[in-house]
């Protein structure tokens, strides 16, 4: 893949930048440039906002892959899941920091800045997203207003908006 | 529009057929259906022909002037085309024939579709399989085809209770029409034990969830209705040919467990057909992974929602209340990507003329085909019916 097929990719991959329609106010990941849920498409033109995930959510499925994707072949056996986030968007992702029997449907997870895949020895690797057990209770939305987290930061939007 | 009759049909042995070429096996199932019909390639008025990702596996874009080249055909010059959208390829291809001869744009025309999955590593073919989902937001976070299809059916268990044993049903099935099927890939029978012990893959599945990388192609003649008697005895008709598509990501879709795309083109399809699924005798439908097969049988309306496992286990789809993948499916039959769903309509053709031998099933008049792209963002839905 060349660099800039993934770098032009890394405001959604690093800091789940998604955007959000001003007409009906649904909130999508990643950006889009017209609103599915409109029933007007064209009235949403020009109309998508950014917005950015808090990067919390919710496992709404999960497996665990034996048979690697390319370049996550070091990683197997490892956790896929689908991630409801707590704005509404749901996102494919791996879950880290946990033994895979521990993973559940319901397991409350959270955003992780990590190390996707690299191509080969010479080539580039690959960051973004990856989601965690959330440990505490806080919300990355609080977090955010005590000190800038990773997934945090100049969140134009209040995140348990 | 007019009437469209499938006049003649071919296909190769699926499998690992290391000593055969793309070009080998397409031309064998294209002449093999021009015979069946009992028309000569200079009746042939155009070719419209399935493949998912012959430049990936092969190097050779391209194919559809190749194949007419290597029939013989080249210095007529006919209009030839290929068709592209994931595993439902060969499908989408038989939709391009069938709106080529309904609009009276053409008299005869040939469908065909073809894969060569073993000139590359298996680990290639699966990376190849896995473009046909979101590469961008799935693939790149470690999703592979049946990671996602994994994900389908844990949420299936999740919330209809289906059971790991239901969907090792799917494949035990396949495997044992698998057997009776000359053509097909895998002709061993399995054990619902030997499925769920098998090396894992995408948790809950394993590699007999899983249906194999096959080299094989398939092919269809489509003329007119009204002159369908000229060329055989036997003319099935097309009832229906429809397309439905949905969200190219799992994550973005309404329901996890449902192919809105199946259920779109299984809607279209009846209506247009004015058909029910309780007419149908005969369906081969996509199978790729046994989670799959489950869905689709919700999908296109046979059983509700949440029902398929139960009503699989107890043998209701392998004959009881109706017969599905006769062949083996992709499951057993094989998975040339694109000559899959082409595949369908010659499995279908053969049982509804009572052609179908050990695996015929008895006074087959309506059948359906189903064939799926990725994890269901194209399906596509063809009725056919036996004229009395």
């Amino acid at each position: 893949m060349s660099i800039a097929r993934f770098w032009r990719e890394t405001p959604q991959r690093y800091n789940l930048g998604g955007s959000r329609c001003s007409v009906c106010q649904h909130v999508y990941f990643p950006p889009r440039t017209v609103c599915p849920s409109c029933t007007n498409h064209r009235a949403s033109i020009g109309k998508m906002v950014p917005f950015q995930l808090s990067g919390d959510g919710e496992v709404t499925s999960f497996t665990v892959v034996h048979d690697a994707a390319e370049g996550f072949e070091m990683q197997v056996p490892y956790v896929l899941a689908l991630v409801k986030t707590v704005e509404g968007p749901t996102l494919t992702g791996q879950v880290v920091d946990v033994d895979p029997s521990q993973v559940t449907i319901g397991l409350k997870v959270r955003a992780t800045f990590r190390k996707l895949r690299e191509e080969g020895k010479a080539g580039v690797i690959h960051y973004g997203y990856k989601f965690a057990p959330r440990t505490d209770d806080r919300s990355a939305a609080e977090r955010s207003r005590s000190r800038a987290g990773t997934f945090g930061k100049s969140a134009s939007e209040p995140a348990s908006a | 529009m007019r009437d469209v009759a499938v006049l003649g049909v071919g296909q190769t042995k699926f499998g690992e057929l290391w000593d055969r070429s793309f070009r080998e096996i397409g031309i064998e199932a294209g002449l093999q259906a021009l015979v069946d019909a009992k028309l000569s390639s200079k009746d042939v008025q155009a070719l419209y022909l399935g493949s998912m990702a012959s430049g990936s596996l092969v190097d050779q874009e391209h194919i559809a002037p190749l194949i007419l080249d290597y029939a013989g055909l080249s210095s007529r010059h006919l209009p030839a085309l290929r068709v592209e959208g994931g595993g439902a390829s060969g499908s989408l291809a038989v939709h391009q024939g069938y709106l080529a001869v309904a609009s009276g744009l053409y008299d005869y025309v040939v469908v065909g579709g073809a894969e060569k999955l073993t000139d590359v590593p298996d680990t290639t073919g699966n990376q190849i399989a896995s473009a046909s989902a979101d590469h961008e937001w799935e693939v790149v976070f470690g999703a592979t085809l049946p990671a996602l299809w994994a994900l389908i059916a844990r949420r299936h268990m999740h919330e209809f209770g289906t059971t790991r044993e239901a969907l090792a049903s799917v494949a035990v099935h396949a495997h044992a029409q698998g057997a009776k099927n000359p053509l097909a890939h895998y002709r061993n029978k399995l054990t619902i034990d030997q499925v769920i012990g098998a090396t894992p893959v995408a948790e809950p599945l394993g590699v007999f969830d899983c249906a194999p990388l096959s080299d094989g192609a398939a092919a269809i003649v489509l003329g007119p209705w009204e002159k369908a008697r000229q060329h055989t005895d036997t003319p099935i008709r097309i009832r229906a040919s429809e397309v439905g598509t949905d969200t190219m990501a799992v994550h973005h879709r309404r329901s996890v467990t449902t192919l809105d795309s199946t259920v779109a083109a299984a809607e279209r399809a009846f209506r247009s057909a004015r058909r029910a699924p309780a007419d149908v005798d005969v369906a081969e439908i996509h199978d790729a992974y046994s989670i799959a097969a489950l869905c689709a049988l919700e999908d296109l309306g046979f059983v509700e929602k949440g029902a398929s496992g139960p009503a699989f286990a107890r043998g209701e789809f392998s004959g009881g209340r109706l017969m599905v993948n006769p062949s083996g499916g992709l499951k057993a039959q094989g998975r040339p990507f694109g000559a899959v769903g082409v595949a369908q309509i010659v499995e279908i053709v053969r049982q509804l003329r009572g052609e179908a031998g050990e695996r015929q099933v008895a006074g087959a008049t309506v059948g359906l085909a189903h064939d799926v792209g990725g994890t269901g963002a194209t399906s596509v839905v063809h009725l056919l019916e036996r004229a009395n």
